[in-house]
């Protein structure tokens, strides 16, 4: 931690870490500066330029988030030249943009639509040749439209910074620049789908939820997710009592990461083969019978089976996939219900 | 987690995830982090490029290896004589920390004499790893303040499991790698609550909180709190309870959200067990291997429809939220449970998960100052927590170990309870992979990730493959003296010579069919990581 020092952010003073860039010390002090590239998460990029400020003693605007902090400075986050600058070069980004919100499912959610509302950009004076790319998808995880593509760097750098893979690189010069595997064919992905949760588009996204329902159609709940140990958390979007999607948020102790199973495994919540009902072997079969009889079933057989042979004789496997609450009810049950510490659940397998 | 328990006096990872990024040394042993715990393993790259060293310990070229300044690979089931002779150049090379075992620790003289006939030139005979990367291994790790160990199932699951635990233990007590932040001993659990399932008591021989079921004191204190007279004789393990069953001991036995007859070792013994039953059930929310054997199948629902707390690999209390509401008739686990206690005598009344939660902290003091409120947040809150005020706790052992002095226990290297010979030449090690998590029966149900990975495989390296004229691919049988299984042979440069590789996942390939019972005599835990088997064309 760096020391804290003063500076200037549109005529009022902050006191804020030295270690900072203008672009972090400015949104800690609650200053909204806009950004396509950036992430709090990832190294300073500079790329997409819209985080260009103003700063005393220095003749021509610079980009925020590769500026560091210095004691004393004056910082001006708007004005009229910045915003001028600001406006075309989103006019530029859309200039070749396909402009299809009204299907994308990125719609309500996405950084570049709200930048052109904000900058009210309805008409281009830049239209003219576009990006075509065609859609030539083969993973079953990952949907791609790269004609939405802002070449932001988020996914490249994500892949490579975070996820230690660097399965992308922004390839080729000019208007032809575009994101891909080397030799735009060699992917060595590990569908974490970390670039799909930082782009600020709708170029990547996944196929699971692809149609499935837009931003102000969700309802999110904050949950954790049932696979492995880390504990990442995750937010569920759910649509019609279906989760359409999973996603996380970076103030969380998985920072916003996810793995595969975490990010696209979560189908099986609303799979056809989920038990809807329960079932009592009949003549050597499993049939479907009231929670009725299948609780009384199994109390007094548990019961005669404990009178016959004694507590000890009866055991109990609990779950490390149960929360808490659960697993605290279901050894209380086996030790105080019944009477025996047969219970156990699978840490060893 | 017995082992740690006995050294320590406490059983979990004794240091958190964010410390990670800040450790200078990583030795990871027996953990496939990249595939198994893919955010730990994030959080060990961010150190890596924070200047940290990585050591890496695995029989497998695991992706984490990529990573790593160091890869030792061992034999299957040699760990004992590889961290035996780290230990054995550190206290040669005086890299020992005299004050921290001087004040902290019991035994070391014990564990010098043990270690004493374990040069880098013997480790290097059992192991296989050349003895110059373990003076190296032993120069990375005894050689900066802060390193930290992170091990898995590659460590635990042997019939010497505890043994090894106890090998890591002494590795970090006589360095003084402990009672700090980013150090210490950190074991990654496997499952999404399988810390919570071993803190609330769903263990023969603890209450909820590591209570002893055998000490008068505890055996008091919750047949008062709970109202009822319980049993003072340690119960039976999940393996013992499948032998007890086989002998006709065991009449019922009650499963709730597992499944044995897919993840134990040997699962057709553990089936004819279960087939001997008088009265199976299982609940769960799907039918699985396990379910179909049952007498009755009780239908509860995903985490998706439950509200409650998960416990993760590093003490981390976090809330669980109701998304959506489910199936059919399913029911969720806890009103299941309450309504066949009921109705056996046994009311248990409480208005929903949090007053559950609010009992826990009455029984386990480290649980009493977290709560629902508290919890709401992204960051949870880590046991111990004993008041309402207190911050919880990112690593153990600050002031000292729970039981006192950490022991030091010296330990001899054993081979692995079936080792390999002329009819089953190859070693067989079992684990996870990336895209599906324990028996499959979630993850196969997902589409994109059966595709991505549709069928069982065994990994087996080139040159072994072309010795027995196996191509990528093609069908083979794998046998051991329990059973046979066929799939397909995936050719690759990650295990070593005479090593092969199944993933446990795939019920048409069962890698259970194939693994040994035998288990460790401490512990109980199963020996997944090595038996022998043969390869032969399919």
């Amino acid at each position: 931690m760096a020391d804290r020092i003063n500076i200037t952010i549109d005529g009022e003073k902050v006191n804020v870490d030295g270690g900072l860039t203008v672009l972090q010390a400015a949104r800690r002090s609650g200053f909204h500066i806009p950004t396509l590239c950036d992430d709090d998460r990832l190294k300073p990029y500079g790329g997409c330029r819209l985080c260009l400020v103003s700063i005393e003693g220095i003749p021509r605007p610079v980009t925020a988030c590769t500026t560091p902090v210095t004691d004393g400075m004056v910082v001006e986050t708007s004005n009229d030249h910045i915003e001028r600058l600001r406006r075309t070069i989103v006019e530029l980004l859309l200039s070749d943009h396909p402009n299809d919100c009204m299907t994308c499912d990125r719609a309500g959610d996405c950084t570049l639509q709200e930048l052109a509302y904000f900058y009210g950009l309805r008409d281009n004076r830049f239209w003219g040749e576009r990006r075509r790319y065609e859609d030539d998808d083969l993973n079953p995880f990952i949907k791609r439209d790269m004609e939405k593509c802002v070449l932001c760097g988020k996914c490249v750098r994500v892949c490579r910074e975070v996820q230690g893979v660097g399965a992308i690189e922004i390839s080729y010069r000019g208007f032809g620049a575009k994101v891909c595997p080397p030799y735009e064919r060699d992917l060595n992905c590990e569908f974490c789908g970390q670039c799909v949760s930082l782009c600020p588009t709708g170029a990547l996204s996944g196929k699971q939820w692809s149609g499935k329902g837009r931003e102000k159609d969700v309802k999110k709940i904050k949950t954790v997710c049932p696979y492995c140990g880390c504990g990442c958390n995750l937010t569920l979007h759910v649509s019609r009592n279906e989760v359409i999607r999973v996603s996380s948020e970076p103030d969380t102790i998985n920072e916003g990461w996810l793995c595969p199973k975490g990010r696209f495994g979560y189908e099986f919540i609303k799979s056809p083969d989920l038990l809807k009902s329960p079932l009592i072997r009949k003549n050597g079969k499993l049939e479907e019978v009231t929670w009725d009889e299948a609780l009384k079933f199994v109390s007094e057989k548990l019961g005669s089976i404990k009178e016959k042979y004694g507590p000890d004789a009866i055991g109990g496997l609990s779950s490390a996939r149960c929360t808490n609450e659960e697993n605290y009810l279901f050894q209380k049950f086996i030790r105080a219900g019944i009477g025996t510490n047969n219970v156990d659940h699978c840490a060893r397998l | 987690m017995a082992g740690l328990a006995t050294v320590f006096g406490s059983g979990a990872m004794s240091n958190s995830m964010p410390e990670i990024e800040d450790n200078d040394v990583l030795f990871v042993i027996g953990s496939n982090t990249k595939e198994n715990h893919p955010i730990v393993a994030l959080r060990m790259i961010k150190a890596i490029q924070k200047g940290a060293k990585m050591i890496v310990a695995d029989p497998r070229k695991v992706p984490m290896v990529k990573f790593a300044h160091l890869w030792l690979q061992q034999r299957p089931g040699t760990d004992v004589a590889l961290l035996n002779s780290i230990m054995h150049v550190i206290v040669k090379e005086d890299l020992i920390d005299k004050e921290f075992i001087k004040e902290h620790t019991e035994d070391f003289e014990e564990v010098v004499k043990a270690i004493e006939d374990y040069t880098p030139e013997k480790g290097e005979e059992i192991t296989g790893v050349p003895a110059e990367k373990i003076v190296e291994a032993a120069r990375i790790y005894a050689g900066s303040p802060n390193a930290g160990i992170f091990y898995t199932m590659g460590i635990t699951q042997h019939s010497h499991g505890t043994e090894n635990v106890f090998s890591i233990a002494n590795l970090a007590m006589m360095t003084g790698n402990l009672g700090k932040a980013s150090a210490g001993v950190n074991p990654l659990r496997g499952q999404n609550n399988v810390q919570g399932s071993t803190d609330m008591g769903c263990i023969p021989n603890n209450y909820p909180g590591y209570q002893k079921v055998d000490i008068k004191e505890n055996h008091e204190k919750f047949e008062k709190a709970w109202e009822a007279r319980l049993s003072e004789n340690i119960g039976m393990t999940a393996t013992e309870m499948i032998d007890s069953a086989m002998k006709g001991d065991l009449k019922a036995v009650y499963i709730m959200g597992e499944n044995p007859a897919m993840s134990d070792p040997d699962i057709e013994h553990t089936k004819k067990a279960l087939g001997k039953l008088d009265l199976l059930v299982v609940q769960d929310i799907f039918l699985t291997e396990t379910a179909e054997l049952a007498d009755v199948v009780l239908p509860a629902t995903t985490f998706a429809s439950k509200d409650g707390t998960f416990t993760n690999t590093d003490r981390r209390v976090q809330r669980v939220r109701k998304a959506v509401t489910p199936a059919g008739e399913a029911r969720d686990d806890a009103w299941i449970i309450k309504q066949i206690s009921g109705l056996m005598g046994y009311e248990m009344k409480y208005d929903g998960s949090e007053d559950v939660f609010n009992e826990i902290g009455t029984v386990w003091p480290a649980f009493a100052g977290i709560s629902y409120s508290r919890v709401e947040s992204g960051m949870g809150v880590q046991w111990p927590c004993p008041s309402k005020d207190h911050p919880g706790t990112p690593f153990l052992f600050a002031g000292g170990f729970p039981r006192g002095k950490g022991r030091f226990t010296a330990v001899s290297y054993r081979e692995p309870a079936e080792i390999t010979d002329k009819e089953y030449p190859f070693a067989l090690t079992t684990g996870r992979e990336l895209f599906h998590y324990h028996t499959g029966t979630m993850t196969r149900r997902v589409k994109p990730l059966d595709e991505i990975s549709p069928e069982a495989y065994v990994e087996i390296r080139p040159e072994d493959a072309s010795e027995l004229s196996v191509e990528n691919g093609s069908l083979v049988n794998v046998s051991s003296r329990r059973g046979t299984i066929k799939l397909k042979a995936r050719i690759s440069d990650r295990p070593g010579r005479g090593v092969v590789f199944i993933p446990f996942h795939f019920k048409e390939a069962a890698a259970n069919v194939l693994t040994n019972t035998a288990t460790d005599p401490i512990c109980k835990i199963p020996e997944f990581k090595v038996c022998a088997v043969k390869v032969e064309k399919g």
